[in-house]
């Protein structure tokens, strides 16, 4: 095994040394945590390079934890998806490191060494080839999560952040059902171990392994907010500061990801019993999503909560298109889940610029004075907005038009393109409903002169100086959009190359099996 | 064995659920160890009930125990206790600072209005 092989590893690797490092020896220097927190992630997004050019030749590379053969010892694989998870994960910390910098980092303790762990384990569920081991990660995600989402204090943190831990906690319940019933019925908890067995099980087992493989899907969407389990997400991002909720973007992904690795691929086409088991139930509860999270936006009276419903909306378009379980639908899916990231950061991350110009109308959706720049603020929520609502000429416009052309052939296609389209035009109205009460009717209200009174600075308050940095970090991010749509040809390319390997189980069976890999002492 | 185990299972799961279904942090946070408790027995049973057998294979052993469930259950029982002590600090830092242990997220309405007034 040559040194580069072994980098597959590192996305896992390098944000434990730097949080263990950040924590342990620069625990008061907050300077040099953000140039070392900073470092480490811009070195993490060459590595997502690296990695994706590396699994662009279509080639599954599974790494031995330890040198321990598959099934026996843990491992990673990188293929097409991994690859593409980790490149977005890390170029989204790259932006929201930057951002949290400009002031964020300071407002309570270890922000850095707790975004470089979430890191850490958002890395580890992308690469593991392991259902036990997604477990693990999941959780450690999950605590570094908690974490985060306390991040800055206050009461009102401290309720929502009860809700998130205590929902997630059920979730960890749950997936450790499922995997001790995946377990109990196949024998095994390597990814590519249960694919090949699960097809064999025998009869006495199918239901149990249903139920296991159907419990998994439960807590991956709970993740994903997929309706009815989609309510601790406006409450949780709502109450969340500005940077964990930007990273928290990826977070619904990573379940959406799970939906994808377990239930499209693990139990995909050759799983026979268990084939798609998450099939009947996706797509339905994914329109019921669509049409809460748009309800949501029309209905809410404060702007990040507006954007937290917004996600749950994307959620829905992007779990429709995933539940076709097709080479369209995927590419679709896939295409949305990069384009809905980068759409929800950067709208959380305006949204933050605006709240700090208001004053003590914070970001509630009501006329206030108007506020500094308001040229460039407002024309950034303009552009941000209709990137996540899905107007040309942005990314989610692309998206949309994938999804509903990959749904043209599905039993449900008349259902998708109603509520898709109807939906969309709802979150517009609610978009734009929000942009004219805060930017418009301002001029109204303060005549263009009354510059509002700085609310009386609290712990758990938005800091008020905004950074070069910050509006560079915001300006990356709508960089990025703007490139998926530009390229979106050799993109969607990519995606339908991922799409295929996806629905290729035996190839990663093969992949992980191959003679080849198996290290010398145990031949 | 198998009855006892099962219905042992069944009976914290149950608690389990109605008491994090409660609308107070305490009984919500003991609700979620009895959870907790439940899944590791499950996850022992998931690697077959065995009495009096060796856990680790060897030439010439018929029956033995499965060693990987509790190497499953060991993690899952050190996930679960930072998680048990993470929440209950959350649930005393939510208690002291807001005077109430109610887990309604209703908290945020009220700084809301402070904040504008």
């Amino acid at each position: 095994m040559s040194l580069t092989d072994h980098l597959i590893v590192a996305p896992i690797i390098l944000p434990a040394f730097v949080a263990a490092f950040v924590v342990l020896a620069l625990r008061e220097n907050l300077a040099a945590q953000r140039i070392v927190s900073f470092t480490a992630t811009a070195a993490l997004a060459a590595l997502g390079v690296y990695l994706f050019a590396l699994a662009s030749d279509g080639e599954t590379r599974p790494y031995l934890l330890g040198n321990w053969p598959a099934p026996f010892g843990i491992i990673l694989v990188l293929d097409r998806l991994s690859a593409l998870m980790v490149l977005l994960t890390s170029v989204l910390a790259l932006v929201v490191v930057a951002y949290a910098s400009g002031g964020w980092d300071a407002k309570g303790k270890h922000f850095h060494a707790l975004f470089q762990f979430q890191l850490m384990g958002i890395m580890g569920a992308f690469l593991t080839g392991d259902a036990f081991n997604l477990f693990v990660f999941f959780e450690v995600m999950l605590i570094a999560s908690y974490g985060l989402m306390l991040h800055g204090g206050g009461p009102a943190r401290l309720k929502a952040g009860f809700h998130y831990v205590a929902i997630n906690l059920v979730g960890s319940t749950l997936f450790l059902f499922a995997v001790g019933l995946i377990y109990a019925t196949t024998g095994t908890l390597n990814m590519a171990d249960i694919a090949r067995r699960s097809a064999e099980v025998a009869a006495g087992d199918v239901a149990l392994l249903r139920v296991g493989a159907l419990l998994l899907f439960l807590v991956f969407a709970l993740k994903s907010s997929l309706a009815p389990l989609h309510w601790w997400l406006p409450t949780t991002y709502g109450a969340a500061s500005a940077p964990a909720v930007a990273i928290f973007a990826i977070m619904t992904k990573v379940g959406a990801y799970s939906i994808i690795r377990m239930n499209a691929m693990v139990f995909g086409g050759d799983a026979g019993p268990v084939a798609f088991v998450a099939e009947p139930w996706i797509i339905p509860a994914a329109l019921v999503t669509l049409v809460i999270g748009a309800l949501g936006v029309l209905a809410t009276r404060r702007l990040v909560d507006l954007v937290a419903f917004s996600v749950v909306w994307s959620m829905g378009s992007l779990l429709i298109a995933l539940g076709l379980f097709d080479v369209a639908g995927l590419t679709a899916a896939l295409y949305y889940a990069v384009h809905s990231t980068v759409a929800a950061a950067v709208l959380f991350l305006i949204a933050d610029m605006v709240t700090r110009r208001r004053g003590v109308a914070g970001d509630n959706l009501r006329t206030a004075p108007p506020i500094a720049n308001d040229a460039l603020i407002s024309g950034l929520f303009f552009v941000a907005a209709i990137a996540m609502a899905g107007l040309p000429p942005f990314s989610g416009f692309i998206g949309k038009l994938l999804i509903l052309d990959a749904a043209r052939a599905s039993a449900y296609g008349p259902w998708i393109w109603a509520l898709v389209l109807v939906t969309s035009l709802v979150v517009v109205v609610g978009f734009a409903r929000a942009g004219s009460t805060m930017f418009w009717k301002a001029q109204a209200v303060g005549g263009g002169l009354v510059a509002a009174a700085p609310p009386p600075e609290r712990e758990y308050d938005t800091p008020r100086h905004e950074t070069a940095a910050m509006r560079a970090a915001v300006y990356a991010l709508l960089a990025v959009a703007a490139l998926l749509v530009l390229f979106a040809g050799p993109v969607t390319d990519a995606l339908e190359a991922t799409a295929r390997q996806i629905l290729d189980p035996a190839g990663y069976v093969a992949a992980v099996f191959d003679p080849a890999v198996i290290p010398e002492w145990s031949r | 064995m198998e009855l006892l185990l099962a219905s042992g299972i069944g009976v914290l799961t149950a608690a389990g659920v109605y008491l994090v279904a409660r609308a107070q942090t305490f009984p919500v946070i003991i609700g979620l160890a009895f959870l907790t408790y439940a899944v590791n027995v499950f996850l022992f049973a998931m690697g077959r009930l065995t009495v009096n057998a060796p856990p680790i294979y060897e030439s010439g052993v018929k029956v033995y125990a499965d060693p990987l469930p509790q190497a499953l259950v060991l993690t899952a029982i050190v996930i679960s206790f930072g998680m048990t002590a993470l929440i209950v600090v959350l649930a005393l830092r939510g208690f002291l600072e807001s005077g109430d242990d109610g887990v309604q997220a209703n908290e945020r309405t009220k700084s809301e209005s402070g904040r504008a007034s």
